[in-house]
């Protein structure tokens, strides 16, 4: 059998395309002249929508999309969207299957990979194709620790990419694609009930462009007021690390880190915390990162392009008092 | 109600020695202990149990090595612990994992409920409890933060899609991964150590071990660790310390200085 071309999974189940779907186009684009074939992508949507997200997902590069009208209520059915896929790889015979690794992802894609029976790689920095034409994917295991380059002997090879590790291309609402209509069955799908949106999240740091992150050295709950002030007087979202969630100071949301949000702001301000690699696995590649903290031999250090040897407290009252005077 | 636990035996990240030229993990370096994801599946076991009653099983691959840790979940709650440890077992990835998990499952007969971590520190998937529940044919929810309530016959979780928290109502049996922090109903969970007594008991408990040929009747052993996996890890690296030229400054310098990087990052004017 013949495995081509690449197949990309636009994640909408929240009513918009996810950019991470647009990403991994960009990508596979870049990818395909060593794969060959053509690039698919595959969405389930609603009636309504249908025309819109192929309109989208072609100018973002996809040749064809394969699109799976399903009713309302199953739009957020991760059991649908398993099903989608797998009749969508089965159908197209992809060598490559890429799919956002956002909790979403992560949670199909690897269902998809046990029904098939092909390897599955997680969470992955890069893919690329070797010089004998295999594919290759890059990604860190032991809490970021180490990085694996892997290979997958079995078709096709699946691949979760965590969200913006690659550049959304510019889109071309003049491209030409073709829309693919196929419908799907709800065996099974009825096991899984989404009841509702429990709550919508306030802040995505993950697409944050300047973050002010707060550790243990913030001394209670109270005090957190001066550093929210902080990153509001720099227009910068407000983090932390993972104690401070755990004390119930700050929202899960919030936290930075292997168990919290992965970060890759322009700018990261650690402020009194210590970087403990769980807490480094998630802001590392941060462009630029500052870190002010008492103890000169705080791990952090190493990670940081501007360590600052001092108090907190002080740091960040002096900041914003000079901010005030240049008003 | 038949509560299935996945535990997996993991080193503590913080202790574990790297082989940086090699890129290699110092298996040796640090014993085994519960990933901590995973205590939070013990957790709701336990909340589970109380309310309606039932038994704990928990199952986990690994080498022989991770006897305590085994011990350590019945010292926690669990009521009976069967560790999967075999030379064929060894090399395995999440395919092979899951698959070769799922066939032990299987053999143990029906469960009403299975819990397992979100996530591994050493595999750092997230796709083990998904693809379990894949080859278990029976429905999944990962990133659960909450478990809303529990009944005979399902169960209704909140969990993090990534966009928002939805709210998910699972047929019995089903599998779910529990993320942190996490609400059984309305209680706060927080695992804590386990009384000396209960450790004590532990340490006289038996550990089921079983070996690939136990799964035979259930499973195609030749499916088993690196031969049955589809993927091949064919390079590895230390990471971490890829440093940055840091800039050391102390007191009203270092405030001066972090001015001017805002001033020249743009964030400021
Ligand atoms: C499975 C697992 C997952 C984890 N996931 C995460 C995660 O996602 N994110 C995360 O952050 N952690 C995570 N952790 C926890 C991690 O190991 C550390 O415990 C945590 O990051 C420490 O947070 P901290 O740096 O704020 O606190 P500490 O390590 O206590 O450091 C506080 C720092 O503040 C400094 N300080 C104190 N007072 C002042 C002052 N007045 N001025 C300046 N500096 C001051 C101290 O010198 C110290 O360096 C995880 C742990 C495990 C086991
Ligand atoms: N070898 C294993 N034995 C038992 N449970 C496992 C094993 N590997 C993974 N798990 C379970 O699957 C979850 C996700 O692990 P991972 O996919 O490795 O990130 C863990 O938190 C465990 O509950």
């Amino acid at each position: 059998m013949n495995w081509r071309g690449v197949l990309v999974y636009a994640e909408n189940y929240s009513g918009r395309i996810h950019r991470a779907s647009f990403e991994l186009l960009g990508k596979a684009r870049e990818l395909l002249p060593r794969i060959s074939g053509e690039l698919f992508a595959v969405t389930v949507t609603s009636e309504n929508k249908a025309e819109e997200y192929s309109r989208e997902l072609i100018a973002y590069g996809a040749d064809k999309v394969v699109e799976y009208v399903v009713e309302e209520n199953h739009l957020t059915n991760p059991l649908i969207h398993r099903n989608a896929l797998i009749d969508a790889i089965k159908y197209i015979k992809p060598k490559l299957v890429l799919v956002p690794a956002t909790p979403w992802g992560r949670s199909i894609a690897p269902r998809v990979a046990a029904s098939i029976g092909t390897g599955i790689t997680a969470d992955c920095l890069d893919v690329y194709v070797d010089d004998e034409g295999n594919i290759v994917q890059v990604r860190p295991a032991f809490t970021g620790n180490i990085i694996a380059h892997i290979k997958t002997l079995t078709n096709p090879v699946i691949t979760t990419v965590r969200p913006g590790v690659f550049q959304v291309p510019s889109p071309d609402y003049g491209r030409k694609g073709e829309a693919l209509i196929r419908s799907i069955e709800a065996s099974g799908a009825d096991k899984l009930r989404v009841l509702r949106v429990a709550r919508v999240k306030t802040v995505k740091l993950s697409e944050a462009d300047v973050i002010v992150s707060i550790g243990k050295g913030v001394r209670s709950r109270e005090d957190i007021k001066l550093f929210e002030e902080l990153a509001r007087e720099i227009g910068a979202q407000l983090a932390c690390s993972k104690p401070l969630v755990d004390m119930g100071w700050m929202e899960r949301d919030r936290q930075v880190g292997f168990s919290g949000n992965i970060v890759k702001p322009r700018l990261y301000i650690a402020l009194g915390i210590s970087g403990a690699p769980q807490h480094i696995a998630g802001m590392r590649d941060s462009k630029y990162v500052v870190s002010v903290n008492i103890d000169p031999s705080a791990p952090i250090a190493k990670y940081s392009d501007l360590f600052v040897v001092g108090d907190i407290y002080d740091v960040a009252k002096k900041i914003l008092q000079a901010l005030r005077n240049l008003k | 109600m038949n509560i299935l636990v996945l535990i997996k035996p993991t080193p503590d990240i913080t202790k574990v020695r790297f082989d940086v030229e090699k890129g290699v993990v110092d298996r040796g370096s640090a014993s085994l202990e519960i990933n901590p994801f995973d205590l939070y599946a013990i957790e709701v076991a336990k909340r589970i149990k109380r309310v309606f009653g039932g038994f704990i099983t928990s199952l986990s691959m690994a080498p022989p090595h991770a006897e305590p840790a085994l011990r350590d979940a019945i010292a926690r709650g669990v009521d009976r612990a069967i560790l999967l440890s075999d030379r064929r077992f060894a090399g395995a990835d999440t395919w092979a994992t899951s698959y070769t998990l799922a066939s032990a499952i299987r053999k143990l007969g029906s469960f009403n409920i299975i819990l397992c971590g979100e996530k591994s520190v050493d595999g750092d998937t997230a796709h083990v409890g998904p693809e379990v529940a894949e080859f278990l044919g029976i429905p999944h929810v990962s990133f659960v933060t909450r478990i809303i309530d529990v009944s005979v016959d399902k169960v209704i979780v909140e969990s993090d899609f990534g966009e928002a928290y939805y709210e998910v109502e699972l047929k019995l049996p089903a599998l779910i991964a529990l993320s942190r922090p996490v609400i059984f109903r309305d209680e706060f969970i927080e695992p804590s150590m386990p009384k000396v007594s209960d450790v004590l008991r532990a340490k006289k408990a038996k550990i089921d071990v079983w070996s690939a040929d136990q799964l035979a009747d259930v499973a195609d052993v030749s499916k088993f660790g690196l031969n049955g996996s589809p993927t091949r890890v064919v390079r590895a690296y230390y990471a971490l310390e890829k440093g940055r030229e840091t800039r050391v400054v102390k007191g009203e310098e270092g405030v001066n200085m972090i001015l001017s990087v805002l001033r020249e990052t743009g964030v400021i004017s």
